[in-house]
């Protein structure tokens, strides 16, 4: 009786199977799916190798400080970083002092309210706030970019795939549209007001390049300013900001594996004495 | 319970003679995991596993227990919540990426220890019971980790609840209604967030309480082995310690080294990038996706395209229950009485194929819905129902098995080249 069940509700889900198979391969001969231009002109983003990847990887604090300047002076006109706070930048080697005249000296205030009058009003920034918004709401951020949000960056590389590698492929790779895709895609031209970017999913993205020049940033260290070293510093710092433990785990990693490694060895040893007398 | 040369409890100690008469956990303990618990000899790796699971399990209650300290169950401030978390509390990050974690290594020596129990057929009587419980334990797992998923609230979490809770409207008449009354609101919100969070943190106990059934039944028969053979005596079994104690310690040790290098060194690995940008009901990810270990039964949903008296949906929506359902009969479907596949020459080929299947469902699963996809999926699906269906059934009965030694020893003896009865009759 089981059997002869089993057989029917086998029977019933292997035939509806075969019906929809059926279907499926009739679609795909009769109608064969169209390449889209996304799929034709989209780019992976290519390795650039930061010092904090690796077992041992730690980020370079110089590279973070040179990426939290392309951050302070190109990005946050537009990008807020609202879950790290001033504070969070002795992390990557400023002094006390230094967060303190970085959060006192921030062009975008705190927002608070007046102790007299209880109205809205900015305050000073200091070390325990975190990084105040560029607008004060999604709407004043659509109105001012044209109905494109800028999304919050303190999360971005592990927000999307490859991140790190990722946000500097998208930095660096603005580029003409190719005629090819216009010829191919006539539907596919990039609209007015978007720029065409391969490395973005959809192929034109609402930002426009914000890295233009080389020198567009003077940076404290003296070091060139390429349009592709801002990329790499910008990237550099935004995995401290989506990964400030970073260094922290990969040590704790190290000695939890040599531990653990031990640990293993030693428990391997005691299962061979053990068993050492009986044939299994 | 276990058998007549299993040693007795002898308490030393007045004071463990005291605590003996007065309540004997000592000595339930030594039955259970002791020198008291007599087991099959020739025990491989695979049973490893069983031990991990409740290992992995412990080590869920305890970083679930200490992230639940910090971790805000509100739509509001969740996702927030779980970044003050990575970033302000006291090894937070470790906490979170070794629960994480350690949801997928949980599920992975489950799923381990399940084909396991398909491949030496301990499902069979006399431990259908186990192999019951197990399921069960199975299905409250799945319901914790979708539970666990949708708390970080993030895209994926959201979508995710978003839709599985809508399965239940593939239901005739009543789904629509079910499936907001399960999630309190027309949407995934703060309500079902704050239900989600008092079920994500009750099930794990409910889980822990079936498994304390599901060692007991396991105790009565005792544990199968590698050949089937029932144990026929005293020289067929060790004790459970120190014999499987130590090599456990050493499977311990394995089983920590690739998940602390999973926590330290890639703890993202498993999970998806949409998952770090918060919830927005007003944005639809491109391709939602489950985690990993739900890939399969994923699967087997998107391969019903067709409509065939009843909705496509609802014919998804029985056969990935059903998919997971139909092991409850496993040990009725299967009526061969030989337990170990090694015997069971055409069992194996089957099963070994549904190995490789469950793992192109698994691919299908997270891989884009294209035309070549889909058909692999459905072709797949249709092998996993055929086989637990279809096939076990007739193989079990037209298979010839291979002839089965005489006992455990016997075949222990004979691995270490030793002559067996078996052999000398051959010859």
């Amino acid at each position: 009786m089981v059997r002869l069940i089993s057989y029917l509700v086998g029977l019933a889900f292997v035939g509806v199977l075969a019906i929809a198979l059926f279907g499926t391969v009739s679609s795909a001969i009769s109608n064969p799916a169209a390449e889209t231009a996304e799929e034709e002109f989209h780019l992976h983003p290519h390795d650039i190798g930061l010092s904090s990847n690796g077992f041992f990887g730690r980020f370079d604090n110089r590279q973070v400080q040179r990426g939290f300047q392309v951050y302070k002076e190109v990005c946050a006109a537009c990008h807020s970083l609202k879950y790290v706070a001033f504070r969070d930048l002795a992390e990557i080697g400023y002094s006390e002092a230094e967060v303190k005249a970085i959060a006192n000296q921030w062009v975008i205030e705190q927002p608070t309210i007046n102790p007299e009058t209880g109205e809205a009003a900015t305050r000073k920034n200091v070390p325990s706030d975190r990084f105040p918004s560029p607008f004060p709401n999604e709407i004043a951020a659509r109105a001012a970019n044209n109905n494109a949000l800028p999304p919050d960056l303190s999360l971005m590389t592990k927000a999307r795939h490859d991140g790190v590698n990722y946000v500097h492929a998208l930095l660096t790779g603005y580029r003409p549209q190719p005629a090819a895709l216009v010829r191919e895609f006539p539907g596919a031209k990039t609209p007015a007001g978007l720029h065409y970017n391969p490395y973005f999913a959809n192929l034109n993205i609402a930002m426009p390049p914000p890295l233009t020049s080389n020198g567009q940033v003077a940076y404290a260290d003296g070091t060139n300013a390429t349009i592709d070293q801002m990329a790499r510093d910008v990237s550099a710092f935004l995995t401290w900001t989506a990964e400030p433990k970073l260094g922290a785990r990969h040590a704790a990693g190290i000695a939890t594996l040599v531990f653990l490694l031990i640990f293993t060895f030693l428990c391997w040893g005691a299962y061979q004495n053990v068993w050492r007398d009986v044939k299994h | 319970m276990s058998f007549p040369w299993a040693k007795q409890y002898e308490p030393k100690q007045p004071l463990m003679r005291w605590l003996d008469e007065k309540l004997p956990l000592p000595r339930l303990v030594y039955n259970a995991v002791g020198a008291g618990y007599p087991v099959p000899r020739n025990l491989n790796y695979f049973w490893n596993f069983g031990v991990l699971a409740g290992l992995a399990l412990t080590l869920q209650i305890v970083t679930g227990i200490v992230l639940a300290m910090h971790y805000a169950a509100n739509a509001g401030v969740a996702f927030e919540s779980v970044e003050q978390i990575m970033r302000d509390v006291n090894a937070g990050w470790f906490l979170r990426y070794a629960h994480a974690n350690g949801a997928s290594m949980f599920l992975l020596v489950v799923y381990i220890h399940i084909a396991r129990g398909l491949y030496y057929g301990s499902y069979k009587a006399p431990r259908e019971m186990v192999w019951l419980l197990g399921v069960v334990i199975f299905l409250l797992m799945m319901a914790t980790a979708f539970m666990g998923y949708v708390l970080p609230w993030g895209q994926m979490s959201f979508w995710g609840a978003q839709v599985i809770t809508g399965f239940f409207s593939a239901i005739p008449l009543v789904g629509e209604s079910i499936r907001i009354w399960l999630l309190g609101g027309y949407a995934p919100d703060n309500a079902a967030l704050n239900r989600f969070f008092s079920l994500h943190y009750l099930l794990p106990f409910v889980t822990a309480g079936v498994i304390i059934l599901h060692i007991w039944a396991l105790h009565i028969p005792g544990s199968n082995n590698p050949t089937g053979v029932d144990v026929k005596g005293e020289q067929d079994t060790v004790p459970f310690h120190p014999y499987y104690t130590a090599k456990d310690g050493f499977g311990v040790g394995v089983f920590m080294l690739v998940f602390a290098a999973l926590i330290f060194f890639s703890p993202n690995l498993l999970g998806h990038p949409d998952n770090y940008i918060e919830a927005n009901p007003l944005s639809t990810p491109a391709h939602i996706v489950p985690e990993w270990y739900f890939l399969p039964f994923y699967a087997i949903l998107k391969s019903f395209t067709a409509d065939f008296i009843i909705p496509a949906k609802l014919w998804g929506v029985l056969a990935m229950f059903g998919s997971i359902l139909l092991l409850f009969f496993l040990p009725w479907l299967d009526s061969s009485p030989v337990r170990s596949a090694n015997y069971r020459p055409k069992y194996r080929a089957f099963l070994i194929v549904l190995l490789f299947d469950v793992l192109l469902l698994g691919y299908v699963g997270g891989a884009e819905a294209n035309a070549r996809n889909v058909i692999l999926g459905q072709i797949a699906s249709a092998y996993y129902f055929a086989h637990f269906l279809i096939i076990l059934p007739m193989v079990a009965r037209s298979e010839r098995p291979r002839p089965l030694p005489n006992s455990i020893t016997e075949a222990v003896l004979e691995k270490h080249g030793g002559t067996s009865p078996a052999k000398t009759a051959l010859a």
